[in-house]
């Protein structure tokens, strides 16, 4: 009945299938820590581009706001700022962008695929301008090793996996449990209607916008974690992974639906098939069009399960 | 000029949806030459009756003859085709493209693969000259003509693709006075060039001057027709409205108290009202007439032009957010696309507006929220299979419930609603009168034993409304229903709101003779 059981399935299908490819070492910790490490980028975007798809919208500049992010947290840590710090600078100047995203959506009545469109460009040009097109070097600090595995503590888990951890439950109580989430389910499934209800909406859209280009900011600080460098050409064409995951795991582009576990999970399907194939010595293209196969069935199976219903 | 072969011909047609009949045994027929008016009250079966010539909707039974062939559209480019054209109020041109490519959309000249645009051309140019109206350039864009050359664009079309039959459906709604002249001048036209043509109206004034026979509906029955030179306004009327008056409308004593709306020169509506405490003021007029839009005026969703509004103690306009705050709560006319969000559950629906108590802070409880809903789903007795089943799985009658519940839930004073029981069963209907009527009241009274309501349990009203009495300012189109439950009646006509004046002074033929802007006598 709940609308993520069939992403999950389809996890478990896929992994089953490179489980049997590749034998039972694709299952070892160490393995499963790898696919963990390389899905937290697209994983902690995609919590933010959740709520921006639930409440009907579309987000298309996170790509360019994790490499500006890259860049931000580079040069502060080379101004000598502290890390965390340095992190929060990144987060706030992400945030900045999407405020403004979300102004030029309210403000000018544009719709959030051209503003973000546009903004994409604009967020792209200023990384690289920042950067002036090179890539910023920055001082080693405990901020490079978000992903690395730890060695004792955590549970063996890098942070940055324990962070996303935190912030998707975090997400998900927002979206089920708070005013805010429950006005972009209804923003998000009609539009009229959160009107009519007295709703916010504007104010609402630019919370989303903000909320959604923070969490790619610190996106772009794991990116920079795995760096160890700012670059402003970083990301490009992420924003479509991270759109990608949130569709897999049954966000509707036309609104009112998602849910976090199925985004992970559709974030999760695409990390194993990545690693999937590489280790079963598949080369990138073919990873590249499973990937393209398994977002248009999700979606046609999406169709279909609510077909008689509607 | 009527005699001869008619030119189509209807014969018994009926037509069901569900439980409700909406064409019963219908006979309909035009001659070439001449205009058929087809009149009749909002639900009269008018529509259904067109959307069965279009082959929009099959008939359960019946049979259509155009020119002595059988005919059957099953599809609306079937009727096309035979040369049954239709022109809505909402024109179906594409705004982007020039008047020739609009006139010959779908029968494109095509020579070896290339669209032929000289031929294109003339075949407009001469369309249009057939109409009179060789002034309409064929290379002009369609969105940069006004409503009434659109209109005559369409008209084109449907001459350039051989009708014989054309449809026109409330066609004066967006034209001036002088514009109207201008198609009553053009429809002459067409009837001296054989054409036969179905003129449907509200505005018996229109169809005194432009038809040669009228035919009126009635709960999709043939109820009337005659020579329209034969026919007075009055009669015309009395045969829409028929001699019934229903009487499932409770009415307990009600106290007017403070005053809650007031209203002065408010545009759009030109309306001057107030409305008190313990109040039921309602609001008839066409389809049209500007009735939706006063409300959504006073609700903030469309601006205010000039005049004042007064809710409470509050002056001015104001947004929807602040209505609510202020104790006000709307029903919209349009239950799909605007009431309710269709894929979100009751629960969500239901709650909407007032989250606020739902949990501490900024949280909302999901378990809280549902049992908010489930009181107001058995209070209403809404069919579900409980708060959390999607809104737009219920049927209709159950959907306007839980709109109508979102106002209760709120505890608003005032409600705004237009159309609360358009398109529900009777049953429902019962149910809705009797709840307004508590919450005008404000205490409780023996629930309507409504007949037809299907074993369905009638609802308690003393369970719905508790406490002080409220105010509700309603648009309808069914005019029993607002002499029968309102305690003031204004008519709204083209744009413009009249006197407010107790029910008991007027009856459903003034009230349509207001409306449709006829003169008595």
């Amino acid at each position: 009945m709940r609308g993520d059981t069939g992403v999950l399935l389809g996890l478990l299908l896929v992994a089953l299938i490179f489980g049997l490819l590749i034998g039972p070492r694709f299952f070892r910790p160490a393995n499963l820590e790898l696919m963990a490490r390389q899905t937290v980028i697209v994983c902690v975007a995609a919590l933010g581009m959740t709520m921006v798809i639930v409440s009907g919208g579309i987000d298309l500049s996170v790509g360019s706001i994790v490499a500006l992010s890259t860049v931000v947290t580079a040069l502060l840590l080379r101004m000598g700022m502290d890390p965390a710090l340095a992190a929060l600078g990144a987060l706030a100047a992400a945030a900045l962008c999407g405020t403004v995203n979300g102004l030029l959506i309210t403000r000018l009545r544009v719709v959030p695929f051209i503003v973000t469109l546009g903004t994409m460009l604009l967020v792209r040009g200023a990384a690289k301008g920042l950067a002036e097109e090179r890539r910023i070097e920055a001082p080693i600090t405990w901020l490079n090793g978000l992903l690395r595995t730890a060695r004792d503590g955590n549970l063996g888990v890098p942070a940055g996996v324990w962070l996303t951890i935190v912030l998707a439950v975090l997400v998900a109580g927002v979206l089920g449990y708070t005013r805010f989430g429950r006005h972009l389910f209804a923003i998000g499934s009609n539009e009229r209607t959160a009107r009519l209800c007295g709703v916010r909406i504007d104010r609402r859209k630019l919370q989303v916008y903000s909320l959604s280009a923070a969490f790619a900011g610190l996106a772009g600080v794991l990116e920079f974690s795995r760096l160890a460098v700012g670059d402003p050409t970083v990301g490009v064409g992420l924003e479509l992974d991270v759109i990608a995951a949130v569709i897999i795991g049954g966000g509707s582009l036309s609104g009112g639906k998602g849910t976090v576990l199925g985004t992970v999970a559709g974030a999760a399907i695409m990390a194993v098939i990545q690693i999937g194939c590489s280790q079963h010595g598949l080369p990138n293209w073919v990873q590249q069009i499973v990937t393209g196969i398994i977002i248009v069935i999700a979606v046609a199976l999406d169709r279909w399960r609510q077909a008689p219903t509607r | 000029m009527t005699s001869g072969t008619p030119r189509l011909e209807m014969r018994g047609v009926r037509k069901a949806f569900g439980a409700t009949i909406a064409l019963d045994g219908v006979d309909f027929s035009v001659a070439p030459g001449e205009v058929c008016a087809l009149v009749g009250q909002n639900g009269a079966g008018k529509s259904t009756l067109m959307a069965v010539l279009s082959g929009v909707v099959r008939p359960d039974s019946g049979s259509m003859m155009l020119e002595g062939q059988p005919y059957a559209p099953r599809e609306p480019i079937d009727a096309r085709a035979a040369g049954v054209a239709m022109i809505h109020q909402e024109l179906s041109l594409a705004p982007h493209l020039t008047v020739m490519e609009n006139i010959a959309l779908g029968l494109e000249p095509v020579r070896r693969g290339l669209l032929q645009w000289h031929e294109m051309r003339d075949t407009a140019r001469r369309a249009l000259a057939q109409l009179g109206h060789e002034e309409i350039v064929p290379d002009a864009i369609v969105a940069d003509l006004s409503p009434a050359s659109q209109q005559l664009v369409e008209v084109a079309r449907a001459l350039a693709s051989g009708s014989r039959v054309l449809v026109l459906d409330e066609p004066t709604s967006s034209l001036s006075h002088g514009d109207v002249q201008r198609l009553f001048e053009l429809l002459e036209r067409l009837k001296s060039q054989g054409m036969a043509i179905v003129y449907i109206s509200h505005f018996i004034e229109e169809v005194q001057a432009v038809s040669d026979r009228v035919v009126v509906l009635r709960d999709g029955r043939n109820v009337g027709a005659g020579r329209t030179r034969d026919m007075s306004a009055d009669a015309i009327v009395q045969l829409m409205v028929g001699g019934e008056v229903e009487a499932l409308y409770p009415r307990s004593p009600r106290e007017p108290g403070d005053v809650l709306l007031e209203l002065v020169d408010l545009e759009p509506g030109a309306a001057t009202l107030s409305l008190r405490r313990g109040e039921i003021v309602g609001i008839a007029g066409l389809l049209g007439a500007g009735r939706s839009r006063l409300l959504r005026t006073i609700f903030g969703l469309e601006s205010v032009r000039s005049g004042r509004i007064r809710v409470g103690v509050y002056s001015g306009p104001a947004s929807p957010a602040a209505r609510w705050d202020q104790g006000v709560g709307m029903l919209s006319e349009n239950r799909a696309g605007e009431g309710l969000a269709s894929g979100l559950s009751i629960a969500d629906n239901l709650t909407m507006s007032r989250l606020e108590e739902l949990g501490p802070g900024f949280l909302v409880f999901p378990s809280r929220q549902a049992s908010a809903a489930s009181r107001w789903v058995d209070r209403f007795a809404i069919r579900s299979s409980g708060p959390a089943q999607a809104v737009g799985e219920l049927s209709g009658g159950n959907q306007q419930k839980v709109a109508l519940a979102r106002l209760l839930h709120h505890d608003v004073d005032l409600l705004v609603l237009d159309e609360p029981t358009r398109g529900i069963d009777v049953g429902s209907k019962a149910q809705i009168y009797a709840v307004l009527d508590a919450l005008a009241s404000g205490h409780a009274h023996e629930p309507p034993q409504a007949s037809g309501t299907g074993g369905e349990p009638a609802i308690v009203a003393d369970r719905v409304a508790v406490g002080r009495p409220r105010a509700v300012l309603m648009v309808s189109s069914y005019l029993p229903e607002l002499l029968g439950l309102c305690d003031r009646v204004a008519v709204m006509c083209r744009g413009r709101l009249g006197p407010v004046r107790l029910a008991s002074e007027w009856t459903e033929h003034s009230l349509l003779m207001e409306a449709s802007g006829a003169k008595a006598g």
